[in-house]
């Protein structure tokens, strides 16, 4: 069904652009307001911030249309009836203190005006005090990590990655509802509840946006920042990283599940037991398939955005591990690169992120595939041995 | 858009000795005339560079989904696009504007420090080539978007370092140049234009050298420390090791922020000179301008954050420099409404450099406005890094400075050439500017504010229609603007011969110099004819 | 050399080719400085090459000015665009040091105190607000550089280099050409003396106190601050000896001598960017 409502979108948005071309943007603009497409305001707010903030910006627009329509009426008096080819002779006149200083003052009384309650809106959106909840976003190239700090879900901890598939972005196939702004595991808060998000990056900076709620802050590496939120309805709100943070910036999307608290209750007590059945034995020893077959997806989530699915990289920028020194020499150094990453490079330490057990199997992987065909493999004791190094 | 040599001036030569003619004439010259002129061609053909970029980034807008070039190479050449926009061509454009023009406004034989000027311009093409070059270097130029964040732009390749380099030598040729200007105006006016006295393009220049003078030396400090942070191991941007990346983003905006007015100042210039002569009525408020001006100048230093509403500053920084910028609002104010009143009961005609006057001042007006909501933190809070912001900018550096930068040409190449330009093919220029212009940028709010974030390559669906229509207005715009080189061409060549004041509205000493003005002009100081003042 | 012009014109130079020829040294400057920073071959080839295009350069044009200068080409009102000019070059000196305290004033004040706060403990745990720091993530202990050891010499060094200036300057005032040489030379000395000691003070902390450029904040601002006010000294000290040599030779008089007085502006710039990088980078 998507796929065909999609292709019809296509088609009308063919025609209503040529027809917006005769009578000029703005104007089949407004006549298309029906469609969601032609979105000329803020996203519907879901916060009482975000309302106060929607507000604010309504009565700047008015002020400002307003001003514009003023200044312009004139200007168009002027040229309809001021004109040299009707005859019209230029006064005489260049200064005029009182006019010059009343039109001081007057934009100096409008900007005060209006800083009352940006000034009120501000203060509000900057108060985090007293969260009933606590999530610490880390922003990496290019996903979002969470970790629930407080509440019955403390302690949860995940990763939350694009899954819009590389064929819809490669034209390959048909787009889907919400193309480029969903993933894998959304962050899940509960709804009427005063979240409070740690923001910090671990390798540039990211920005954790979702304008629904009118929050966006600067995830720096290093610092780290807050914001708050407290949704009102129940939903599903979407938003994208916005600070340009290289390759994939345009690939990491917000996405927050705001649910009752029962629902929330359950999640969390379901993801809890997940994480539970999840955990890995720390002292397993895996044969070398099995391991193989775990590294492929945490190779597939974590890796494959800059050294590519076939493992050919993107030379120079991000170098192929198809066929590369380090993946073919020794095993120290590839687990070194692998949990250190390299300064001043894309290449991140993953020792933070990832657990040994994924870490070897990503090395495992790596060793064993495509052409590199090593035929050994990485235990996780051996790699929780080498992060003291 | 200098014309060959008239017999006018061939007996100024006498005493000159002999001049060295073709390619030495360009690469050797002292003149100000000629300097200015490759000024302006220089900054055309970076204009059409940096223009077929943005034609790359909106041809990859045009729909959903990646069609023609990889992520990387979007960002590549959005950081270019900018970088050469705002470096290559608004910026030499006007600095083209100055050296023909600020001599022959004020009585001078020539700039203040002739073999300067001309380093000044040609240290433009080895930066040209370094940025442009970038682009084919392992890695590819910076992605970084023109803002040069760290810590991203310590990942880049070495097509970073080549940036870093241009952005030193650019900063070189713009305090040489603004050293020069200052010096042009405070020292070799005409005995009796005191400065009050002095024509607004003039005023224009002097406040924006002094603004380039005190910030490109600090963009130049941001980048070196970028430089050694990137490749000797400091850590100024590294909080591992103390520093800040915010840091760099203050120093960054400290420059940034003058930098956006040295832009506007001098178009805010141009249109002071075309908008009176074309009501054919003295400007208004001569001296609330000039003060205007000042105040322009000295409060954009103080405004920078606003910039960095989001990267979490603390409250009182985010409400003082939201209070600081709606400051500006005012000084802008009156030199609005000063042009507003100067048309007002004036005797208006409406040719090719007033309707591109009233084109700048309609939409850098709409602009500026949209600037003010931007300051409001809270509603910027929405706004920062999407569309909004790019419509903001575009509105007041496409339509108001390159709009004047074009009211300019129009009004001031019949003195250059000799010649009065076509004028119906002027008219048509404006128009399909004017048009495709806003086709290409009104949209752009609206993606804005339902959030489409700027600086990526691809876009969720709902963002389609507007882009669409976005990038059909830019290929308009874009190729409209080829019209000028026909409109130059043909007025270099031939065309209406022109008098020394084309305009009778015009003032100023400019017009009282022969069309084309000859290669050497007041080599002893003109008499100050309070006339042809502007105070 | 050039043509006479009448007294009361302004002096608007010949066509030149020394623009060029200094733009092509600096495109070679970046381009090997951009190969040699990222190990690629011939890098430093270029780099020397620019270097010798550029110095060719800087002897050509300025030999011109100065027999420009030495025809009378330059009337008053030339000289006071030159006074104009180096002022407003002095000040774009001042801006760019401003950019690198700034960072110091930054790091100190705000950044580090931010890192060691309570809000950032989670991040970085047990780093304490102290100056000098090489940052949380620093292992390596370091010694910072004292204020009362060759810094302290170091002031002493350049104000009195000052002082020889002035009164070498009274020596060309006063038609004293033997002052003023002495004075001149004296400076120069003293300005010699202090970038020999400026370097043994790097080679000491490289080799003892364990503060390199690497040292987080600390080594960066300390190597960025000093590191660009020495390389400053350099160049006061060549325009220094240019304008010996020039002295010697007999040029400037007492009434006419602008680029004496260039130089020497520049160099009390210089000296009064050393006080406050003695005061905020090594006392406090
Ligand atoms: C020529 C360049 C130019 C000019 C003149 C301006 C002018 C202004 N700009 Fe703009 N700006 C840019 C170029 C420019 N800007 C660029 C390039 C960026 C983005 C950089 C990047 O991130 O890449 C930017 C970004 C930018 C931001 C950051 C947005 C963000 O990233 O989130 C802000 C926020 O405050 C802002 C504000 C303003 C304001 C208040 C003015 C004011 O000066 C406008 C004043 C004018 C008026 C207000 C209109 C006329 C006045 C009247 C008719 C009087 C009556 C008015 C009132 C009483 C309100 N600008
Ligand atoms: C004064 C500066 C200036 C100027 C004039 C322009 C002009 C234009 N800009 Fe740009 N722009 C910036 C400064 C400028 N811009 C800055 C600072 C940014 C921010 C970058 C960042 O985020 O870091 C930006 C970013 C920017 C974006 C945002 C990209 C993103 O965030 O992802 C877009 C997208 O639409 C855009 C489009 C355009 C268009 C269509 C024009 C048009 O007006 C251009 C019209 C001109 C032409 C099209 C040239 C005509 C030539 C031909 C048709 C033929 C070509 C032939 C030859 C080369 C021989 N610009
Ligand atoms: C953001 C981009 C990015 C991601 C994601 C990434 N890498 Fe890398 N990787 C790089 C870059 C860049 C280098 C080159 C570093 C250098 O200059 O030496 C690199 C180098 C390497 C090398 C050394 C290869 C060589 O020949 O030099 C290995 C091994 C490696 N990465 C493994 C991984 C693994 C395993 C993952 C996932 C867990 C991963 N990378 C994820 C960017 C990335
Ligand atoms: Cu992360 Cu943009
Ligand atoms: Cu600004």
């Amino acid at each position: 069904m998507a796929e065909v409502s999609n292709n019809n979108r296509d088609l009308n948005r063919g025609w209503r652009v040529s027809a917006g071309l005769v009578v000029a943007s703005l104007i089949s603009a407004l006549s298309g307001t029906a469609n969601a497409a032609w979105e000329l305001n803020l996203q519907e707010p879901v916060t009482a911030l975000a309302k106060r903030v929607y507000d604010l910006h309504s009565l700047l627009l008015w002020v400002i249309v307003i001003i514009f329509v003023g200044v312009f009426a004139v200007v168009a008096w002027s040229i309809v009836f001021h004109r040299k080819s009707r005859g019209h002779k230029a006064a005489d006149f260049h200064d005029n203190t009182k006019v010059e200083i009343a039109w001081t003052i007057v934009p100096t009384l409008i900007l005060i005006a209006i800083a009352v309650p940006a000034t009120t809106t501000l203060v509000e959106m900057r108060d985090s005090s007293q969260p009933d909840l606590t999530i610490k976003a880390t922003g990496y190239q290019w996903k979002w990590g969470y970790e629930y700090l407080s509440g019955d879900a403390a302690g949860l901890k995940y990763m939350s990655v694009m899954s819009t598939p590389r064929d819809q972005i490669e034209n390959k196939a048909p787009k889907g509802e919400h193309y480029l702004l969903e993933v894998d595991r959304p962050l899940v808060v509960p709804v009427g509840q005063k979240v409070r998000m740690l923001l910090t990056a671990s390798d540039v900076i990211h920005n954790w946006s979702v304008p629904a709620f009118a929050v966006k802050t600067d995830a720096v590496p290093g610092f780290l920042r807050d914001t708050w939120f407290r949704a009102e309805k129940e939903g599903t709100y979407r938003g994208q990283c916005s600070e340009l943070c290289g390759k994939d910036h345009g690939f990491m999307p917000v996405v927050v599940e705001v649910v009752s608290a029962e629902k929330y209750a359950a999640w969390t007590a379901g993801q809890k037991k997940e994480m539970a059945a999840a955990a890995d034995d720390p002292a397993k020893i895996w044969k070398l398939d099995e391991l193989v077959a775990r590294g492929e997806k945490v190779y597939a989530a974590n890796c494959a955005a800059c050294h590519q699915p076939a493992g050919q990289g993107l030379p120079p920028a991000f170098p192929a591990l198809d066929g590369s020194k380090i993946v073919k020499g020794p095993k120290e150094a590839h687990l070194d690169i692998v949990i250190k990453g390299k300064a001043g490079t894309a290449m991140a330490a993953y020792g933070g992120q990832l657990g040994d057990t994924d870490i070897a199997a990503v090395v495992a992987y790596e060793r064993n595939a495509w052409s590199n065909k090593l035929g050994e493999l990485v235990q996780p004791a051996e790699v929780k041995a080498r992060r003291g190094n | 858009m200098q014309a060959t040599h008239t017999a006018g001036a061939a007996d100024h030569h006498a005493d000159h000795g002999p001049q060295p003619t073709g390619l030495m004439r360009w690469i050797t010259t002292t003149n100000h005339k000629d300097i200015g002129t490759m000024y302006l061609w220089f900054s055309f053909v970076m204009f059409l560079v940096g223009g077929a970029m943005s034609l790359i980034i909106r041809a990859e807008l045009l729909s959903p989904g990646l069609q023609y070039v990889q992520p990387e190479f979007y960002n590549q050449m959005l950081t270019l696009h900018a970088l050469i926009m705002v470096f290559g061509a608004i910026m030499p454009a006007f600095v083209g504007f100055a050296n023909w023009m600020i001599p022959l406004m004020i009585g001078a034989p020539d700039m203040a420090f002739a073999r300067m000027n001309n380093w000044s311009f040609w240290l433009l093409p080895p930066a040209a080539i370094l940025l442009t070059a970038s682009i084919f270097v392992p890695g590819g130029a910076a992605g970084t978007g023109w803002t040069l964040y760290p810590p991203l732009s310590i990942q880049m390749g070495m097509g970073m370092d080549m940036a870093i380099f241009a952005i030193h030598i650019l900063g070189m040729s713009s305090i040489m140049g603004s050293i020069n200007i200052i010096t042009t105006i405070l020292n070799m006016r005409t005995p009796g234009m005191d400065l009050m006295k002095m024509p607004l393009f003039c005023w224009t220049w002097l406040v924006t050298a002094f603004l380039l003078i005190a910030s490109m030396p600090i963009l130049a400090g941001a980048v070196t420390m970028l430089l050694t942070d990137r490749h000797f191991g400091t850590s100024f941007f590294s909080a591992a090791g103390g520093g800040d990346p915010v840091l760099f983003q203050h120093i960054f905006w400290f420059f940034g922020h003058p930098e956006v007015y040295i832009i506007a100042l001098p178009a805010f210039g141009v249109v002071s000179h075309v908008i009176p002569a074309f009501s054919r009525k003295q400007l208004f408020g001569y001296a609330s301008m000039v003060y205007a001006i000042a105040a322009i100048g000295l409060i954009s230093f103080f405004v920078w954050a606003h910039h960095m509403y989001v990267t979490g500053i603390p409250l009182t920084g985010q409400l003082y420099f939201m209070y600081a910028t709606m400051l500006i609002a005012i000084p802008t104010g009156v030199k609005v409404f000063n042009w507003v009143t100067t048309m007002w009961r004036g005797s208006l005609s409406f040719e090719t450099p007033m309707l591109f006057a009233l084109g700048f001042l309609v939409l850098f007006t709409i602009g500026g406005l949209t600037g003010l909501v931007l300051a409001m933190t809270a509603v910027d809070i929405q706004l920062q890094d999407t569309y909004y912001v790019v419509a903001h900018f575009h509105y007041v550096m496409v339509a108001g400075a390159l709009f004047s930068a074009y009211a300019g040409l129009y009004y001031w190449l019949p003195k250059w050439t000799g010649h009065m330009y076509n004028e119906s093919l002027g008219k048509l220029h404006f128009w399909l500017s004017m048009i495709f212009f806003n086709i290409a940028f009104f949209p752009q709010h609206f993606l804005g504010l339902a959030g489409m974030p700027r600086r990526i390559p691809d876009y969720a669906q709902q963002f389609a229609d507007f882009n669409m229509i976005s990038t059909i207005g830019s290929f308009g715009f874009g190729f409209s603007q080829l019209l000028v080189l026909v409109v130059v061409f043909q007025t270099m060549k031939g065309g209406a011969k022109a008098e020394a004041r084309p305009w009778d509205g015009a003032r100023g000493l400019e017009w009282t110099v022969p069309s084309p003005a000859p290669h050497h002009t007041f080599e002893d100081p003109p008499a100050f004819n309070p006339a042809e003042a502007h105070g | 050399m050039s043509h006479p012009v009448s007294a009361n014109r302004y002096y608007v130079p010949e066509p030149s080719y020394w623009p060029l020829v200094g733009s092509f040294a600096l495109l070679l400057l970046a381009s090997g400085a951009v190969l040699t920073m990222n190990s690629i071959a011939n890098g430093g080839f270029l780099l020397a090459g620019g270097f010798a295009v550029l110095a060719v350069m800087l002897f050509g044009w300025f030999g011109r000015v100065i027999g420009e200068s030495e025809a009378g080409s330059y009337n008053p009102q030339v000289d006071r665009s030159f006074r104009w000019s180096m002022s407003w070059f002095i000040f774009s000196e001042v801006m760019f040091f401003a950019a690198f305290f700034g960072a110091l004033f930054y790091v100190r004040v705000l950044s580090v105190p931010e890192i060691a706060s309570l809000d950032q403990a989670a991040l970085w745990d047990g780093f304490k607000d102290q100056w000098p720091t090489a940052g949380p993530a620093a292992k390596d202990m370091f010694t910072p550089m004292h204020a009362w050891g060759i810094p302290a010499v170091n002031t002493l060094l350049l104000l009195s280099s000052g002082v020889t200036l002035t009164w070498a300057h009274w020596g060309l005032l006063a038609n004293k050409r033997q002052q003023l040489i002495i004075g001149l030379a004296l400076t120069i000395v003293l300005g010699l003396v202090f970038i020999s000691l400026q370097a043994y003070e790097y080679f000491e902390a490289y080799s003892h106190l364990n503060l390199k450029m690497t040292t987080g904040v600390y080594g960066s601002t300390f190597y960025m601050l000093t590191g660009f006010h020495g390389f400053h000294v350099t160049l006061g000290a060549t325009m220094l000896i240019v304008i010996l040599l020039r002295s010697v030779k007999g040029h400037f008089t007492a009434e006419r001598h602008f680029a004496f007085e260039a130089v020497a502006w520049y160099w009390h710039f210089v000296d009064v960017v050393w006080l406050g990088l003695f005061i905020v980078v090594y006392w406090l």
